[in-house]
């Protein structure tokens, strides 16, 4: 068990050094001169030389590299250009909306894939599968986006229960609360969660239909278990490695979803700072939200892995 | 996915057999109309139009569906048929650009690493398994933080994201038909790894890349739709369905309608590509049409 967890938490330290080094070449070495495309063509040379020290331009590549990633392990990070707040601020503050959005998705997500997922394959080939999976096939085409329009056209315009966005806090202060937090992302969660559902009840009533075929699932039916027992304690643990794989993957395209969807929602989260940054050509806050982003998505796919080892005991031998 | 499946059908003659089962099978066939209404809208509106997409008309903004206007007009009095009927070149070029750049390069790369295995097809892979962390949404946003929002930009993005994709699915495929007999038979024959995978890799993992290619390319529409919708894709005047969408959000309460047309257009175009994968896929693969 413990080198099989050492080795994934080396790959997941690889995997963001190799990352952090992506985002910094991209995003400070491809430009050239960040300062330039910071400030555009005209741009005064005094203006330029004072945004060039600031930013440390004057640094080799290497040292300026390594004092960010430094930076980011402390929480310690740069000021934002157009906020002039440390960004480590401006984000914790802002995924204290994505990711309960995200987290919210993800939970609407799973308990509408598993539901219907298990009742299709328990129907396998009769209306009740056909009609599942041809919802799913929909689901999957529909833009998140264009779903969180129909959301508000539906709740907000025609029966107007809901306001058409924007978000109230989660304290009483600030005139909002745990409830109305709540509330308020609901139905952008629901707009994440409808795609995302759509592909995962395919992944579950196709894994669920195979370890059905299996023989210890009718060597437990023929003992007397119950058809709901044998899918209880048989069928869905063993069907769970596919369904976490791809539910893993999932959570990645819903973080990067919300960018989309908070923007329809005007939501204050992460994907609404990025996409203010790029506005504003702040590139100090776009460096540092897609490696929190990042970060996020090989975050939750080491927990997976780490879930894998709990289901599956053949996985934690070292050499898997 | 079934590869091996697919891989299987090397051999066996397509022909007639195939148009005979493919004309039965109800994805394929509604998955195929839709994809070709698509296509035949893209090519249609470079010779017509009702109305040229970007024609401002003041005096009848907003104007509801008529005979003279189809699905009506926008709050700048333009034709919202027009502008969507237009709007499919863009979905066509996003997507046969995004899918050749993937394609193109992902195969290279896969069958680079299955030819010559070692240390290079693990480096690559590893590569390959590395940019999950890097979905076409935030590949985009660093890009056009750099050099500004546009067509190019999100193009290059999704079709960057697609290069690891037809990577892992060209390698995995290859490596099947390396193993096979006559590609030993090739290599006693003295035939190099260039010429064997010409002449016998490509050819046996073609099944395999094309359906990935409608699946991608339904996801490359997808993508773009939301970067346009975005302000981050497809820039004025060139009409695009995603920015049409962000248009008709501002004017939701005047008329509804207009969030409408252009998201059925995307999840139809969307829908006709994944059921055409999803046909392809059974009708290219031997052991599950023994089945149907």
């Amino acid at each position: 068990m413990l080198p099989a967890l050492l080795k994934r938490l080396l790959t997941f330290a690889a995997t963001l050094a190799v990352a952090s080094a992506l985002v910094f070449a991209v995003l400070e070495l491809l430009p050239g001169n960040a300062a330039q495309v910071i400030l555009g063509d005209s741009a005064t040379p005094e203006s330029l030389a004072a945004l060039e020290a600031r930013l440390g331009l004057d640094q080799p590549p290497l040292a300026r590299y390594v004092d960010w990633v430094g930076g980011l392990l402390q929480g310690r990070t740069a000021n934002s250009l157009s906020y002039d707040t440390p960004t480590a601020e401006l984000i914790a503050e802002r995924l204290q909306v994505t990711l309960p959005l995200a987290g919210l998705a993800m939970v609407l997500t799973a308990a509408v894939a598993l539901a219907l997922g298990v009742y299709a394959a328990s129907q396998h080939n009769r209306l009740g599968d056909v009609g599942v999976m041809a919802a799913s096939q929909i689901g999957i085409a529909i833009p998140n986006f264009w779903f969180a329009i129909l959301l508000i056209l539906l709740f907000a315009v025609q029966l107007q229960w809901v306001g058409a966005g924007g978000f109230p806090g989660w304290t009483d202060n600030e005139g909002g609360g745990a409830w109305a937090g709540l509330q308020a992302l609901l139905l952008p969660a629901l707009s994440l969660a409808v795609v995302q559902a759509a592909i995962l009840t395919r992944v579950t009533r196709s894994a669920v239909l195979e370890v059905m075929r299996e023989d210890f699932v009718r060597t437990a039916r023929a003992k007397g278990l119950t058809r709901a027992q044998t899918l209880r304690r048989h069928v869905l643990r063993n069907a769970m490695i596919p369904i976490l794989t791809v539910a893993g993957l999932q959570f990645g395209n819903l973080i990067t979803g919300t960018i989309v969807v908070e923007n329809v929602f005007v939501l204050p989260g992460i994907g609404r700072l990025v996409f203010q940054a790029i506005a504003n050509r702040d590139l100090v806050v776009v460096r540092d939200v897609v490696m929190v982003l990042v970060a996020v998505v090989v975050l939750v796919n080491l927990v997976v892995d780490l879930l894998y080892l709990l289901i599956d005991p053949r996985l934690r031998r070292a050499d898997t | 996915m079934s590869t091996l499946g697919l891989l299987e059908r090397e051999g066996r003659g397509g022909g007639a057999g195939f148009w005979t089962l493919a004309l039965r099978h109800k994805s394929f066939f509604l998955g195929g109309l839709l994809t070709l209404s698509l296509v035949a809208m893209a090519l249609g509106s470079l010779v017509w139009s009702p109305y040229p997409p970007g024609d401002i008309d003041i005096r009848h903004r907003l104007a509801p569906p008529s005979a003279a206007h189809w699905l009506g007009t926008d709050s700048l009095g333009r034709d919202i048929a027009s502008q969507i009927w237009v709007g499919s070149q863009n979905s066509i070029v996003v997507g046969l650009v995004a899918v050749g750049i993937g394609m193109g390069l992902g195969t290279l790369l896969g069958c680079v690493a299955s030819a010559r295995r070692g240390w290079l097809e693990e480096l690559l892979m590893r590569a390959a398994d590395f940019t999950f962390a890097f979905p076409a949404l935030l590949s985009a946003i660093m890009l056009t933080a750099i050099y500004g929002p546009g067509l190019l930009m999100s193009i290059v993005a999704i079709g960057i994201f697609n290069i690891p994709v037809f990577a892992r699915l060209t390698r995995g495929a290859a490596n099947v038909v390396w193993a096979r007999e006559y590609v030993l038979a090739a290599r006693a024959a003295g035939k190099g790894a260039t010429r064997i995978t010409l002449d016998h890799v490509l050819p046996n993992i073609a099944n395999v890349l094309i359906v990935q290619a409608t699946i991608s390319f339904a996801t490359a529409i997808l993508a773009e739709a939301a970067l346009s919708y975005l302000g981050l894709g497809t820039q004025p005047p060139q009409p695009s369905w995603g920015r049409m969408l962000n248009e008709a959000q501002t004017q939701m309460f005047q008329a509804p309608l207009l969030a409408i047309y252009p998201g059925v257009a995307i999840m139809l175009s969307v829908l006709g590509l994944n059921l055409l994968g999803d046909g392809l896929r059974d009708l290219l693969d031997p052991r599950l049409s023994r089945g149907r």
